[in-house]
């Protein structure tokens, strides 16, 4: 049962600021996921949050506690760590009874508890195993165990599959969301930079971009209200098309010239006032139709990607650079190296203008 | 000629010397011996590198067969035989061995080195440990490391007259130059101070030494007494050894709490340190103890600086304290540079001989083994139980140096 409340944190390490303005709070039951691009500063977020690392501004509190200057092992919280950091010299067991014996639970209580662990995680049969006997996945879910016997208020997950590998990452994705469904009175933050990990395990998901909070929201909320750029490209993949143009047309339907002499409808309102302002339509390459009348965007298919049941269309660069993709149901490889027309519905037409959606404002 | 000009004439020659062997060497077994060309091209390139290996292994194989493996079979033989009047020798087998064990003066050697083996790997492992872990954080650490790393360069004989000077004594009433007898000097008797230094802190190290023998038994003894699991009948055989020998410890540490508690001293008169038996041991141990912390410090920092940050920092959301955290989760991930250290130091305490020979020479009870070989060999002049008690030293040194070497592959895989 946890509340966490973040206000105005930040993290400065000497003179340079990782972090800063972080304002976030996590109800109790939420699994929050962190997400966003390597070295934009996730772990470091986490880690002040189990106190490995000092807060240099700002309050952190747990169920209105301040937990600024309280030691890790008082805030009530279990980290998995994305090494696992299992302690090599200890056999399973030793290592998920460690927290126990150093908090002085009896030896009855203490395997209760680890017995309990072992059978939700399905390890065991592996109790009395050194870690380096165990592969991989085992290794992870010994180090979700030693959380699990401390029956903690907060998980805190600093990207726990990034170390296995994809059948693996998938299969142990699920079992962290069905240990999430079996305790619905944890908290649980959990960091990745993989955004399908984000969308698939979180209640709401935090983006992290140059030292702030880009945008918080339930996955669909970041998917298709998309606050700004960066959001909507890290979010889906391939990332959303971006394509510059001038709004010609204001109201309940706005209407903008692009450059590459297409022509694109969406139903985020304007006012009058926005008439010639410069702006970016955004499209998912899933959101692409092709059509015979006012395009968003012709040009050459230079390659087809055949998925099965997608193809994925990429365009000849245009003036600018951009790489165009379109993502088509079925299989189209025919479509290579000829001039294909797209169009989207004006609902899944996003407007950004100075990198902000148009939506929120 | 001037010895400089000898010494660097000398270096040239010898580096000289060496790249002149291995370049013509190897150009020999390349161009005469299996040139690359002709019809047998591929075979000679074959065959010139298998021979190779040897070719460069040669002044090595030679210089350790000619100074290490003869000396240890021609020392076996003497150990078997004696000299005769008039010249020559005779085959006399285990007769030296006999006389040798007849000697006090022998045993007294033995169980001296016995002392040196528990104390100095010990201490000098101990103090290390501590000095890497307290200097690993701190901005002067480096500093201090350097200090304490600093006697290492300093050979067993200088470091024994540094330490003469430290144990030195003048008359009563003279200046005290030894540190020792000074700070001896400045105790009184029934001072509050004399009876902290004097008697709780020796009482309380030597209690603390008895119980960290008995607990370190306990660990190795359990799984034999509780029998749970495969217990092999060596394993028995070696902590019934242990027991015995951990018993007798404590047995002394007894008496030696009862002998601090007991003794009246004599304060106020400057004490000859080297002559006290017994306790001189420690004193002259103190030298090497004093060498070899610097040593454990540097290989025992750099396994700490190995342990994972985040098995530490598990343990600290685990909830673990400074001191849990030292000795249940970094100590046992260095156990086993722990043991290379330990063993490494106890090959160097077996074959002490320096120390002793510069400080007291063996007198007052203070003889060691190899001391004592240097006696019988070169001043008694009897060959036979000299080699006897060479002998003696190779027998101890080899199992350990075995599991040394044993060890230490098996941190460096
Ligand atoms: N001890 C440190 N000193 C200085 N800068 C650091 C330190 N630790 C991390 N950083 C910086 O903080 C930023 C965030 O790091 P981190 O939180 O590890 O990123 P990630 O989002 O990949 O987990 C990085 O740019 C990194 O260079
Ligand atoms: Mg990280």
């Amino acid at each position: 049962m946890a509340e966490l409340v973040l206000k105005n944190v930040e993290k400065a390490y000497g003179e340079v600021k990782v972090l800063k303005d972080i304002n976030l709070e996590i109800q109790t039951g939420e699994l929050i996921v962190f997400v966003g691009p390597s070295g934009c500063g996730k772990s470091t977020l986490l880690r002040m949050i189990a106190g490995l690392e000092r807060i240099t501004g700002g309050d952190f509190s747990i169920d209105g506690v301040r937990m600024n200057d309280v030691p890790p092992a008082q805030r009530g919280i279990a980290m998995v760590f994305q090494s696992y950091a299992l302690y090599p010299h200890m056999t399973v067991r030793d290592n998920m009874s460690f927290a126990l014996k150093i908090a002085k639970k009896s030896p009855a209580e203490i395997s209760a508890a680890v017995d309990k662990a072992a059978r939700i995680l399905q390890l065991t049969p592996y109790l009395d195993r050194l870690p380096k006997a165990l592969s991989g996945g085992q290794r992870q879910r010994v180090a979700i165990g030693r959380s699990i016997v401390r029956d903690p208020k907060v998980y805190l997950f600093d990207e726990p599959l990034s170390n296995l590998d994809a059948a693996l990452r998938v299969a142990t994705r699920i079992e962290i969301a069905q240990l999430k469904e079996a305790m619905p009175n944890s908290t649980m933050v959990y960091v990745t930079h993989d955004q399908v990990e984000a969308m698939t395990l979180a209640s709401r998901i935090v983006v992290l971009a140059g030292g702030g909070i880009s945008q918080v929201g339930t996955p669909l909320e970041l998917y298709e209200r998309p606050e700004n750029e960066f959001v909507a490209q890290f979010i889906g993949s391939p990332s959303m098309n971006l394509l510059p143009g001038e709004v010609i047309e204001t109201g309940e339907t706005t209407v903008v010239r692009l450059e590459n002499g297409g022509l694109a409808r969406t139903h985020v309102p304007t006012q009058s006032a926005d008439k010639g302002l410069k702006v970016k339509i955004g499209v998912r390459p899933e959101d692409f139709t092709e059509t015979d009348g006012d395009a968003i965007h012709a040009g050459t298919v230079e390659i087809t990607e055949a998925l099965g049941e997608v193809t994925l269309l990429y365009f000849q660069k245009t003036a600018d650079g951009a790489q165009i993709v379109a993502k088509l149901p079925g299989i189209r490889p025919e479509l290579r190296r000829t001039e294909v027309k797209l169009t989207a519905d004006s609902n899944k037409v996003h407007l950004f203008a100075n990198g902000r959606s148009l939506l929120y404002r | 000629m001037h010895p400089a000009l000898q010494g660097l004439i000398t270096i040239v020659v010898g580096v000289g010397g060496c790249i002149a062997y291995y370049y013509f060497s190897n150009l020999f077994l390349d161009k005469v011996l299996f040139p690359a060309k002709g019809a047998m091209a591929g075979r000679n390139i074959n065959r010139a590198n298998m021979v190779r290996p040897w070719l460069f292994l040669m002044p090595a194989l030679v210089a350790l067969g000619l100074y290490l493996a003869y000396p240890v079979f021609a020392t076996i033989h003497l150990s078997l035989t004696q000299r005769v009047a008039g010249g020559g020798f005779e085959f006399v087998g285990f007769e030296n061995y006999v006389k040798m064990s007849g000697e006090p003066k022998f045993w007294e050697a033995l169980t001296n080195n016995l002392f040196w083996l528990i104390v100095v790997p010990a201490a000098s492992t101990a103090f290390g440990l501590l000095a890497a872990q307290l200097s690993d954080r701190i901005k002067w650490g480096n500093v201090a490391k350097s200090l304490i790393f600093m006697p290492m360069a300093i050979s067993f004989v200088g470091a024994a007259v540094i330490w003469k000077l430290v144990y030195d004594t003048r008359p009563a009433g003279q200046e005290q130059i030894g540190v020792m007898n000074a700070v001896w000097l400045s105790f009184d008797e029934g001072s509050i101070w004399s009876f902290l230094f004097l008697k709780l802190v020796p009482i309380l190290l030597v209690a603390g030494f008895a119980v960290a023998i008995a607990l370190m038994t306990w660990a190795l003894a359990k799984p034999v007494v509780q029998r749970n699991g495969p217990v092999s009948g060596w394993r028995t055989a070696a902590a019934v050894l242990v027991g015995a020998g951990a018993v007798w410890l404590i047995y002394k540490s007894i008496f030696g709490i009862l002998g601090i508690a007991t003794a009246s001293l004599p304060y106020g008169e400057p004490q000859t340190w080297l002559t006290m038996p017994f306790w001189n041991n420690f004193f002259l141990m103190a030298v090497l103890v004093w060498i070899q912390t610097g040593f454990a410090m540097v290989i025992l920092s750099a396994a700490l600086r190995g342990v994972p940050e985040d098995t530490i920092e598990a343990a600290i959301v685990d909830g673990a304290n400074p001191f849990q955290i030292f000795f249940q989760i970094k100590v046992p991930q260095i156990m086993g540079t722990i043991v290379v250290v330990w063993t490494t130091i106890t090959i160097v305490v077996l074959k002490v001989f320096d120390i002793v020979y510069a400080m007291t020479n063996g007198q007052w009870e203070t003889q060691v083994l190899a001391n004592y070989m240097y006696d019988k060999l070169f001043r008694a002049n009897d060959w036979g139980v000299g080699s006897a008690a060479a002998m003696v030293i190779m027998l101890l040194v080899t199992p350990i140096l075995v599991w040394n070497v044993y060890n230490a592959r098996k941190e460096m895989r």
